[in-house]
């Protein structure tokens, strides 16, 4: 349109998009995952993470040599479970939470309207690093195995096959998620967080007294129990009637609060 | 490019919290190389005008187009449209730099667009080492502003950008805007301050209670009260002139040492040659714009409300 060419550009009643290409996915990956340690709180999570992860299995190393016990690689690895398995759905908490909190939500979602994509690419990055944090366990209790095998009388176990590497990959995805999940259900991260601990470490106590004491409950218990539904994933044992327990627990405290949740925040009016 | 509309198109918006009207029914457009005003008292429906015009707030009827797409539309919408709705809605523990090396990132852009923002809102790079809750609110709404300009848009949408600012501060975002305007740009700014949007803006939507009460230029607002113009003028000769505008039927009365004439300026300065008068100071009265504005808005003041 050369007739006009004194109008600059940008000096006319529509705005000209042609040539503007939609904000592609990894570079929303790319910013979220920078959004988890560019603050003080948030690299001091990761840096936590990864620490507490080492921490115990430098302690588990020790008793094991100083009082004789026989150990595996494996059970280095399930000993995470206090550490990573703690933090990382914290982590996922606070990568939807932090946006509500800080507000910065306003300026994420007015950069990019496409609000599932934002939500996808946080789901991304949370996945990445639960992956990550099972990399850098594994190579921590390789660490540790060796260690015992020199500093131990007892031969040195190596008994992780891939198949259980995979589950312990798919639990922590499944921590991670199901933090992320109650975040986006309540929107506030001290209660998200509460929340999240109370489901996995009193919720847990109360189905198996509940199983114990009352009999009908014994039968509904394996279904509505998720946390006990993935025990069997620890040492890859899950058969057909455990899938089916995962399956149907899981539905319940991992698919519908995520549904919800997920549906909450495309709706939200973001203040 | 549809002729006779705005860049920024408002319809018949409606925005409704259960049996309270936010915005209710507005129409008014925002034409480029113009700076428009968004005016009226805190509460009155400014913000979430601005939140439904970005997507954040679905209305509940009506539409927001901006250059003829809806907001969503727009693809990388921050190389569009630059938006500043809250300087304080930014991560604490962020310092300025890293908001806006977000910002650049998201919208993919090259980093030394990062510096070249901080320099235009003179954020040294010390104070952009610094994390935002040790920002004044003067130094968030540069950094806010840096934020809005980042991906070098055609329009701004700034919700109360001067709030905070230290006068020199509010004289340098008011270059700044003009400046961008005279470019071809569009923007729109809201304020509850009279004095900070008439001097930038070139037209001005009054708003009070989620409607909007009056718009046009400055002139044309005043011209619309045009019964309530006033001038003040000093005389050398204070008594001959209070004669001779009093011999024309117009109202005078003393006003500190000099008059208060009811008429507008011209009239006054035709009857000074006419009579030979010599005047040492004439202008128009200040507040006609604010008295007008505290009349539009009376009913939808909080103050009222509670009389």
């Amino acid at each position: 349109m050369s007739m006009n060419s004194t109008v600059a550009p940008g000096l006319g009643h529509a705005l000209d998009i042609s040539g503007t290409s939609p904000t592609p996915f990894s570079r929303l990956v790319r910013t979220e995952l920078r959004k988890t340690w560019d603050t003080r709180a948030g690299l001091w999570l990761l840096i936590a993470t990864a620490a507490l992860t080492g921490v115990v299995m430098v302690i588990q190393l020790a008793v094991v040599v100083a009082q004789d016990l026989t150990v595996s690689y494996n059970d280095f690895l399930t000993s995470t479970n206090f550490s990573i398995a703690l933090l990382l759905p914290v982590i996922g908490i606070l990568l939807l939470t932090s946006e509500w909190s800080q507000r910065t939500a306003m300026v994420t979602f007015s950069l990019e309207p496409r609000r599932p994509l934002v939500i996808l690419a946080k789901l991304v990055v949370g996945i990445g690093l639960a992956v990550a944090a099972v990399a850098i366990a594994l190579v921590l209790a390789t660490i540790c195995n060796a260690l015992y095998g020199l500093l131990s009388d007892f031969p040195v176990v190596w008994d992780l096959s891939v198949l259980q590497t995979l589950a312990f990959v798919l639990m922590q995805i499944i921590g991670m998620l199901t933090g992320f999940a109650f975040a986006a259900l309540l929107l506030n991260s001290p209660a998200a967080i509460v929340l999240y601990m109370v489901y996995s470490f009193v919720l847990p106590g109360i189905f198996g007294l509940g199983a114990a004491l009352i009999g009908w409950f014994e039968d509904l218990q394996p279904w509505i129990d998720f946390s006990d539904a993935q025990t069997p994933l620890i040492d890859a044992s899950m058969s057909g009637e455990d899938w089916a327990h995962f399956a149907v627990s899981g539905v319940i405290w991992l698919v519908i609060p995520l549904a919800i949740g997920v549906l909450r925040v495309l709706r939200a009016e973001v203040k | 490019m549809r002729q006779g509309e705005g860049m920024i198109t408002v319809e018949r918006l409606t925005r409704k919290y259960g049996s309270f009207t936010a915005v209710d029914d507005i129409s008014f457009v925002c034409q480029p190389g113009r700076v428009t005003g968004f005016l009226g008292p805190n509460g009155a429906g400014k913000t979430t005008t601005m939140r439904v015009m970005v997507g954040l707030t679905p209305p509940t009827s009506g539409q927001v187009t901006i250059g003829g797409h809806h907001y969503h539309d727009i693809p990388n919408p921050g190389r569009h449209v630059g938006v500043l709705l809250d300087a304080s809605a930014q991560h604490a523990g962020r310092t300025g730099r890293e908001i806006l090396e977000l910002g650049a990132r998201t919208m993919g852009l090259p980093a030394s667009r990062v510096d070249e923002m901080l320099e235009l809102v003179s954020l040294t790079p010390t104070e952009a080492k610094r994390r935002l809750r040790n920002y004044s609110l003067g130094m968030k709404q540069r950094l806010g502003i840096a934020h809005a300009l980042l991906g070098d848009p055609s329009v701004l949408i700034l919700d109360e950008p001067a709030n905070g600012l230290d006068p020199a501060g509010i004289r340098w975002m008011r270059g700044l805007l003009k400046g961008y305007a005279e470019r071809g740009g569009t923007v729109l700014l809201s304020s509850h301050l009279l004095h900070e949007v008439e001097q930038i803006a070139d037209e001005m939507i009054l708003i009070g209670h989620g409607r909007i009460v009056a718009q046009g230029d400055k002139k044309s607002l005043l011209a619309g009260a045009a019964s309530g113009a006033a001038s003040f003028v000093t005389a050398l000769d204070n008594e001959a002139l209070t004669k001779a505008l009093e011999a024309k039927g117009i109202g005078v009365s003393a006003a500190g040492e000099g008059l208060r004439v009811e008429t507008e300026t011209v009239e006054i300065g035709r009857t000074a040659l006419e009579s030979g008068i010599v005047l040492t100071d004439l202008r128009a009265a200040d507040g006609g714009l604010e008295d007008l504005f505290l009349e539009l808005t009376s009913q939808t003041q909080r103050e009222a409300v509670a009389s």
